[in-house]
């Protein structure tokens, strides 16, 4: 294998029943770098991480590692850590009652007999290389997340690895922990180790990576050195637009008029909840259809989460056609009549075991009050009649709803809200994981609906969906909003120039 | 030539429907109990109307037996099972409870004199009184499992080890013996009506959740929130207060039940009344098919559960099966009842049939 | 997590409290729920016994013949009294029996499964009595096992140890009396008494207790041994009931609503016989003095007592929770230097018949 090269993939493929997750990826990282792997979701990004842990088999391809002769079998998570691949997870996976030595020798024995002495001056003497604040003997809940974060590295380093995945582990650290984990991530990159970082967030790519690798669609986009990239172009490939593709999708139906007559419906101010955004300011006017955009984690479903008090609502003032309004949780929005269509559609959205008759009616039921349940007669009415409208594909309205398919899910989703008559609509990703001709209807619904005088917030992660439906984009980056745009403002260039943070 | 086509189909469908449905393992194990009583002894099923030591007209047998004892066994599985569907856990302190309602109503009858010539108060005052408390008792268990997200096991716990200390400081620590024969009436028979009170009192709470499970979106809530409690709160429910709320009927169910033991022998004994009465209730919703972890329900199936469970234990009392292998005999046929119900079972049953109807069409 | 289960401790404790406070009320008895922080009632107690216990223990032995006026601090350590009627009983007993008029200066601690380990807490609350340097720890083991350390304590402390209701796994040198019910007794009083009754057949329902318990294993096999040696004594049905009036009640049920003849109900309680009974008469059979059946009962409880007086039920055997008479014969034996003539006591145990019974007995046994 060529000089300082660690470890090659080459032409993998992964299929999944009905889905070509990786489609002859090829991927390479380099002995002392820390190498970025970035996509929008659904890119391929996980399943390429896990089957180069193992967690996964693979249909096609070859991974080399360095130091081994010819391809590599790994066929399970310990048989990549015994080749020296280690991963540290989003979520910390170690034992937060053990102490930080126990943590670190954990599984690593063999033989019943624990030398604790030795276990706890090694461990110390690791810490103290990494320099990493903490002791051997001290519990490991006690330390701060970003600790046991580098304790997580810690303990997959000391495994003599040479490859190390970092699966999102800045998520939950605040900046300060941030910096004090690239520290270490950088100690080690002067120690040789290669590091693949996954992570969403694009200031930190720049800040600490050498080469960013981009995958979209199960596909390899590229791969860059972090220099010769800049970042409106890294979005760009992430989302798969041209930058200079300025000939544009845009508004063939913005019919829109932010003019003067312009009712408000919605005006929030200095909006906050506890999922970690900063404080916004928003408003939508009647009929009118905006959105918030940005990559994924910038902060847009929290957002709409503070609009609808899905989230813990901290501070901020919202009035509803001028008045001022309280929205402390989901029914407080729903009887003003907002309705919130949420991102994750099985965790969120459809209650599984239910009828899909049960579904429908839900939230206007919740709305109407729990002495005062719709007749069976009538349910089944509206249940007929929002099927019909939105051409749902059931086998029956007694058909639970977790047996239709993800589109048709969906739109039964879509199907409470509407029937629940919202003055304002928001519908975060509605379009995700859905087929083609439902997300073209689901499209044409909004404008519809708009039309007739709703306002709808529309989030979505393909960005000509919202260019083709929206007058006013929210432009969201590292959970701030950092920008509007409307009118001329709105196409691709200048959307992704805002994301990517300004010209640099 | 089509019509025929049509109408096989259905019948095979309403078949398989029957079979889907929920009530159809509960039910077709007492068929299966009431066919082997019938085969080893048809007496079983003889009723026979006597009078008892007070002269009234009362009706005996075995069957009567079993609605009898069965009652508060019925009356527990309503609430159990929305505790189930809500919480996705169950309640292990329904015993002890019982044991403090009983102790409740035993406490107000007497006025603290555990032997009185009169009663002190009213019995439907001394039956409100515990329904309140048994309801406090349920909030509490509701509020650790809603709120402070504790398993609905282990927060039931504290009282279930509690509770029959707590039954026995209501009453000093003394055995109340109610003299007056109007209390028995509650546990046995009214003079002049034949049937045992606890059967109309039984169907009395059936008649009441089905009302309240008509004109109320109970089950619907109960349900959603069991299923997916995220995706409720999306929906302007209020998953912890729906929790609570379940836990609270149990607790009225307790109350009920809690009347018709101690009226039985109008007195109490603190450690043994209603013991392990909690895992028969887990049982009886176990065997109407319905999921311990929660989310859809079966009122009905439960119920016939509860009657399935008494029935058993009528049944290997009748045979005098030896008193030391008694709980064996019921964990077997526990056993087979829960395996035959399980999901899984159910699937490689379903594919079996389907199998067999494909061969049919091909011959 | 840890706040979770500090708020259900708390609830727990929160619950244990109110049981305590509640029992207090009635009877000092349910101090339950703290046995171990339970001071003995130092202040009562002279001067000189407020001293350090080896002190104390040592002037104890000189003053020993002349302490008639003294009081004798004795440390009870018993089984929680909601256990039963018998334990409740049999702590009202202790308390009425050991009093300052009759020259005692007494403490009790309580071990209760429901809250705690009963017997850690019983050993606990043991160590505190020596250390506060009683002359005599009296003591219901809730278990057998794990008391030898703190006996082997009060023997070099010089206190004495009187075990009752209860023995325990330990050598016999470190206790000087254990006063104790012998259940085999009582079922052979109450097997003698049936037969007594001279009936021609005995068609027998057997309603036995927890099964596995000291109390149902004695009671179960002197019937046993009579059934299995007599012709004509038949068993009808045996079944366990495991105390409860319900159970019973439904077993008698099963038994009438299957036709079966019978004329005797031997339960092993008095709830038991309580339930059968209510299935007697739902059926209309008659029982009691000189009717169809014969009902039969222990424990003496004082309704059950009355019942018997009522002519409804026949026999009831006593399971007797008196001892304190025996432990104050004990100790006064110990004082004046003597030694108890046996170390095993076997309480006398009655068993009461319909026919012979009167009112003083029920006001006396009745528990």
């Amino acid at each position: 294998m060529e000089g300082n090269v660690v470890l090659k993939m080459r032409n993998i493929h992964k299929i999944f029943p009905g889905v070509h997750a990786l489609q002859g990826v090829d991927f390479t990282l380099r002995k002392g770098e820390i190498h970025a792997l970035m996509g929008e979701n659904g890119a391929g990004k996980s399943t390429l991480i896990k089957v180069l842990t193992g967690v996964y088999g693979k249909e096609d391809g070859d991974i080399f590692l360095d130091g081994t002769e010819g391809a590599v079998a790994i066929h399970s998570p310990q048989d990549a850590q015994n080749m020296g691949i280690s991963t540290v997870y989003q979520e910390i996976t170690l034992c937060p009652n053990l102490t930080v030595a126990e943590n670190m020798f954990i599984a690593r024995t063999k033989g019943a007999v624990q030398n604790w002495k030795k276990m706890n001056t090694d461990t110390d003497r690791i810490l103290e290389s990494l320099q990493i604040p903490a002791r051997a003997s001290q519990q490991l809940g006690t330390c701060s997340l970003a600790v046991q974060q580098m304790i997580a590295i810690a303990r997959a380093v000391d495994m003599e690895c040479k490859v190390l995945i970092l699966d999102e582990p800045t998520s939950s650290l605040d900046e300060q922990e941030v910096e004090k984990l690239f520290k270490l991530m950088r100690d080690l990159r002067a120690k040789g180790v290669g590091i693949i970082f996954v992570t969403h967030f694009l200031e930190q790519v720049y800040e600490v990576c050498d080469r960013i690798t981009v995958m979209r669609d199960g596909k390899l986009v590229g791969e860059y050195e972090v220099e010769n990239l800049p970042r409106v172009q890294l979005v760009s490939k992430m989302l798969g637009k041209e930058v200079d593709d300025l000939s544009d999708i845009k508004s063939e139906v913005k019919t829109f008029d932010a003019g003067k007559d312009a009712v408000p419906v919605l005006e929030a101010e200095g909006l906050v909840s506890n999922a970690g955004i900063k404080p916004f300011d928003f408003h939508i006017n009647k009929g009118e259809v905006n959105g918030f955009t940005g990559l994924l984690g910038s902060g847009r479903s929290e957002c709409v989460r503070a609009i609808f008090g899905a989230d813990r609502v901290t501070g901020g003032k919202v009035k509803m056609g001028g008045k001022d309004v309280k929205i402390a949780k989901p029914l407080d929005a729903m009887k003003n009549g907002i309705a919130y269509l949420p991102e994750d559609r099985k965790v969120d959205g459809i209650v599984g075991d239910l009828s899909v008759r049960d579904n429908i009616i839900l939230a206007q039921q919740v709305l109407k009050g729990f002495f005062k349940p719709f007749s069976r007669a009538e349910a089944n009415k509206v249940a007929d009649e929002y099927i019909k409208l939105l051409n749902i594909k059931t086998a029956s309205k007694d058909t639970p709803i977790k047996s239709l398919s993800g589109g048709n899910q969906q739109k039964a989703i879509l199907a409470r809200w509407l029937f629940t008559h919202p003055e304002y609509l928001i519908l975060d990703e509605p379009t995700r994981g859905i087929d083609v001709g439902t997300k073209v209807d689901i499209q044409k619904l909004v404008l519809k609906l708009a039309s007739e005088g709703m306002s709808v917030t529309f989030i979505s992660s393909e960005l000509d969906e919202m260019l083709r439906t929206c007058s006013r984009l929210i432009v969201m980056r590292d959970r701030k909003a950092v920008g509007e745009l409307t009118g001329d403002d709105l196409n691709q260039g200048t959307v992704m120039n805002t994301i990517a943070g300004g010209d640099k | 030539m089509a019509n025929s086509e049509n109408a096989k189909t259905s019948s095979a469908g309403s078949l398989k429907n029957l079979v889907r449905n929920q009530c159809f393992i509960p039910v077709a194990a007492l068929l299966l109990l009431a066919v082997f009583n019938l085969i080893a002894d048809p007496s079983f099923f003889r009723i026979t109307l006597g009078y008892n030591s007070a002269g009234n007209p009362v009706l005996s047998g075995f069957i009567i037996d079993i609605i009898n004892n069965g009652s508060e066994l019925a009356i527990l599985a309503i609430g159990m099972t929305l505790v189930t569907a809500a919480s996705g856990g169950q309640d292990i302190s329904v015993g002890a409870a019982i044991a403090i309602a009983g102790s409740v109503i035993l406490r107000v009858l007497c006025g603290g004199n555990a032997r009185p010539e009169t009663l002190q108060a009213p019995i439907i005052v001394a039956f409100l009184v515990a329904c309140v408390v048994a309801m406090l008792f349920g909030a509490f268990n509701g509020v650790l499992v809603a709120y402070f997200k504790i398993q609905p096991m282990i927060a039931t716990l504290i009282l279930y080890t509690a509770g029959r200390s707590i039954a026995a400081w209501i009453n000093n620590n003394e055995l109340p013996v109610i003299s007056d024969p109007r209390f028995a009436y509650f546990g046995g028979f009214i003079p002049g009506i034949p049937i045992p009170t606890p059967c109309f009192i039984a169907v009395a709470c059936m008649v009441v959740i089905a009302i309240v499970l008509k004109v109320t979106n109970l089950r619907l809530y109960t349900q959603a929130v069991g299923i997916n409690q995220s995706s409720s709160k999306l929906n302007g429910l209020n998953p912890e207060l729906i929790k609570v709320l379940a836990f609270v009927i149990l607790g009225l169910c307790v109350a009920v039940a809690g009347l018709i033991k101690v009226s039985r022998v109008s007195s109490i004994n603190y450690s043994v009344i209603a013991k392990d009465i909690e895992m028969d209730a887990i049982l009886a919703v176990a065997l109407g098919g319905n999921a311990l972890s929660g989310g859809k329900f079966n009122m009905a199936a439960s119920i016939i559960g509860a009657f399935v469970i008494q029935c058993l234990t009528t049944t290997l009392y009748k045979f005098g099966v030896s008193s030391t292998a008694l709980p064996a005999y019921k964990a077997v046929v526990v056993i087979l009842l829960v395996v035959v119900s399980a999901p899984t079972v159910r699937e490689y049953f379903d594919k079996i049939t389907k199998k067999m109807k494909l061969s049919k069409e091909v011959a | 997590m840890k706040k979770k289960m500090a708020v259900l401790l708390t609830g727990a404790m929160v619950m244990a409290t109110l049981a305590g406070c509640g029992g207090g009320e009635a009877a000092p008895a349910a101090e339950t729920a703290a046995p171990a922080d339970e001071a003995p009632a130092a202040e009562e107690a002279p001067a000189e016994e407020e001293a350090p216990a080896e002190e104390e223990a040592s002037a104890e032995e000189a003053e020993a013949p002349a302490a008639s006026g003294e009081l004798i601090t004795v440390g009870i350590i018993n089984n929680d009294p909601s256990e039963s009627g018998y334990r409740t009983a049999n702590d009202a007993d202790l308390k009425a029996a050991f009093t300052e008029e009759n020259g005692y200066s007494a403490s009790f601690a309580y071990g209760n499964p429901a809250v705690g380990n009963a017997n850690e807490d019983q050993v606990k609350a043991a160590q505190q009595f020596i250390q506060d340097g009683v002359d005599y720890l009296l003591l219901s083991a809730a278990d057998t096992a794990g008391w030898d350390t703190v006996l082997q304590d009060a023997q070099d402390a010089g206190v004495e140890v009187i075990l009752f209701d209860r023995t325990i796994d330990a050598d016999e040198g470190l206790y000087a009396a254990s006063i104790v019910s012998d259940m085999d007794q009582e079922g052979q009083t109450a097997v003698d008494w049936l037969a007594g009754q001279g009936l021609e057949t005995y068609n027998i329902i057997h309603i036995q207790g927890q099964m596995g318990s000291a109390a149902q294993q004695g009671r179960t096999k002197a019937l046993d041994e009579k059934v299995a040696a007599e012709a004509n004594w038949n068993m009808v049905e045996q079944q366990t009931a495991s105390w409860n009036a319900e159970n019973a009640q439904q077993i008698v049920q099963s038994v009438i609503s299957s036709g079966k003849e019978f004329n005797v109900i031997y339960a092993e309680n008095d709830d038991m016989a309580k339930g059968a009974v209510a299935a007697l008469d739902a059926a209309n059979i008659s029982h009691g003095v000189g009717k169809d059946v014969i009902v039969m009962g222990f424990d003496c409880n004082k309704w059950a007592l009355e019942e018997l007086l009522a002519g409804n039920w026949n026999y009831d055997g006593q399971c007797n929770p008196f001892q304190s008479s025996y432990i104050d014969e004990v100790i006064k034996t110990l004082e004046s230097g003597g030694t108890p003539a046996e170390k095993v006591i076997i309480m006398e145990e009655k068993g009461f018949d319909a026919e012979t019974i009167t009112q003083e007995d029920v006001d006396k046994y009745g528990i």
